[in-house]
């Protein structure tokens, strides 16, 4: 057997690939319905965080931090099993994917809203000065003016932190998560041949590539000249 | 041709005296009474009295660290003072009962760094509180920026980002989004400071315009000849009090106190 043909038997079986290619699709759809879920619920809540955290209560702001520091300090995984195996104890039982979906929100949100809040603290002093002095009120100031130059400050560190968060979705393979590493890894052990995980790889470059080109594009977008 | 809408003629928009603060009609426009300020226990501002009248254009020189830009903001309270008192108008502006952001529109601010929000068009700049602060729409807030930016000369930059204009164009924008919320009186910080001195002469031009519309202005910089042309009264500060104040004949004269002239040679006038 030539080494070709070595390697197309490990990495690329056409009959495996033929056999899953559209279970593997199916799970790229649940990765995505995953990705989206986590990537609104979690930067939605890093903003509210972020805005919250500017209004300066004291206690407020401890809980905040306490929050962020023990999600960005936790592996996911840890958090997952938790959930997972914790949450029915009291009562909970949460699907899977649900599990999966509230930690990862959880672990995005602390993530962004560091983010938010050190691109909130970046914007110079004269801008609060200048937009109180006209009379707009502490919010009004920081949802106009401080906060949309705060955003775009914050578009690279945000895409890259996202993509690593959404990554972690195949972790859902651990609790039976129907996404693209639970699917290509299941059929990886039936077949006893490594392709179906090459399927899994493919998926995801085709997923997060794009991803990536977004967020160099959104960063050209929201860039703008400094005065 | 723009000019400058004069706060005498239409009072609209909400009026902070209805917040149930006492009247004081005997002052100027502008009245302060023992004012004073601290930074972590050292006294910026030890006791400072003064009243400005309409249309006056009252300068403030001296030294840096004299409190003068600290004064300035605690003109619209973006610095608290810690006792004395204001009346704007014959507001009084520490009141509690009064609401500082009504009465911020009626105190224009112009800063030396310019401040303009730099994701707007410099008509985005000036609309901002017309719209949120004044609650105009849209159009009636475009149609009186264009009016300020008239006013200023720059029009024609209403599409322009602030990285796109020279600084004193930026400044003038900044003077533009003061005036368009019709003030009672502005609050000038060191406005050409920041400036290429080729660029200094459009804003002071701008701010002689405001001040023959009859303006009411304090100015703290140190552009000693236009405050010799343009201002009715010099304010000396020094160790965060008011040293001397006159004329600017008086105080830029042979009469004027030993400070005010030590001061005034070092800087070359």
């Amino acid at each position: 057997m030539s080494a070709l043909s070595l390697f197309i038997d490990t990495f690329f079986r056409p009959d495996l690939i033929e056999r899953y290619w559209l279970s593997i699709v199916h799970a790229m759809v649940v990765t995505v319905e995953l990705a989206v879920c986590i990537i609104v619920t979690g930067i939605a809540l890093g903003i509210g965080l972020a805005l919250l955290r500017a209004c300066g209560v004291r206690i407020v702001n401890f809980f905040i931090v306490v929050f962020s520091d023990v999600n960005r300090a936790l592996p996911p995984l840890v958090l997952i099993l938790l959930a997972y195996f914790g949450l029915p104890s009291f009562g909970i039982n949460l699907p899977s994917f649900a599990v999966l979906w509230i930690v990862l929100s959880l672990v995005l949100a602390a993530f962004s809203e560091e983010i938010f809040w050190a691109g909130i603290l970046s914007i110079r002093k004269g801008q609060w000065d200048a937009a109180r002095s006209t009379g707009l009120s502490f919010a009004q100031a920081l949802l106009l003016v401080v906060f949309p130059q705060a955003l775009r400050l914050t578009v690279p560190p945000l895409t890259n932190r996202t993509i690593v968060i959404i990554k972690n979705t195949a972790l859902g393979s651990i609790i039976g998560v129907p996404e693209i590493l639970n699917v290509a890894s299941t059929a990886e052990s039936f077949v006893g041949n490594i392709t179906p995980l090459t399927l899994g790889a493919i998926a995801y470059l085709i997923l997060f590539a794009p991803v990536t080109v977004f967020g160099r594009w959104l960063e050209t977008r929201f860039a703008w000249k400094r005065a | 041709m723009g000019r400058l809408q004069r706060h005498d003629s239409v009072e609209d928009g909400p009026s902070a005296s209805s917040a149930g603060t006492a009247r004081d009609s005997a002052a100027g426009i502008l009245t302060v009474r023992s004012l004073c300020k601290s930074f972590g226990g050292i006294q910026i501002l030890k006791n400072i009295d003064l009243s400005v009248f309409p249309q006056e254009l009252v300068f403030i020189i001296g030294p840096s660290g004299s409190g003068k830009s600290t004064f300035l903001r605690c003109l619209n309270r973006l610095e608290e003072p810690d006792s004395g008192s204001i009346f704007i108008d014959g507001i009084d502006l520490l009141s509690p009962k009064t609401n500082i952001n009504l009465m911020r529109r009626h105190i224009g601010m112009v800063f030396q760094a310019f401040n303009l929000y730099p994701h707007m068009t410099a008509l985005g700049n000036v609309t901002l509180a017309l719209r949120h602060v004044l609650k105009r729409d849209r159009a009636t807030a475009e149609t009186i920026a264009i009016k300020a930016l008239d006013q200023v000369g720059l029009k024609e930059k209403a599409k322009a980002y602030p990285a796109e204009l020279s600084g004193g164009q930026q400044q003038r924008v900044a003077i533009a989004r003061a005036i368009a919320l019709e003030p009672k009186i502005m609050l000038f910080d060191e406005p050409t400071s920041a400036l290429d001195p080729s660029l200094v002469n459009s804003v002071l031009a701008v701010m002689r315009d405001l001040r023959h519309l009859g303006m009411t202005m304090v100015v703290v910089s140190h552009e000693m000849r236009f405050a010799r042309d343009a201002a009715d009264r010099i304010i000396f500060m020094q160790n965060g009090r008011i040293e001397e104040e006159g004329t600017p004949d008086f105080m830029f004269g042979s009469q004027a106190g030993v400070h005010t002239r030590a001061f005034l040679s070092q800087i070359n006038v």
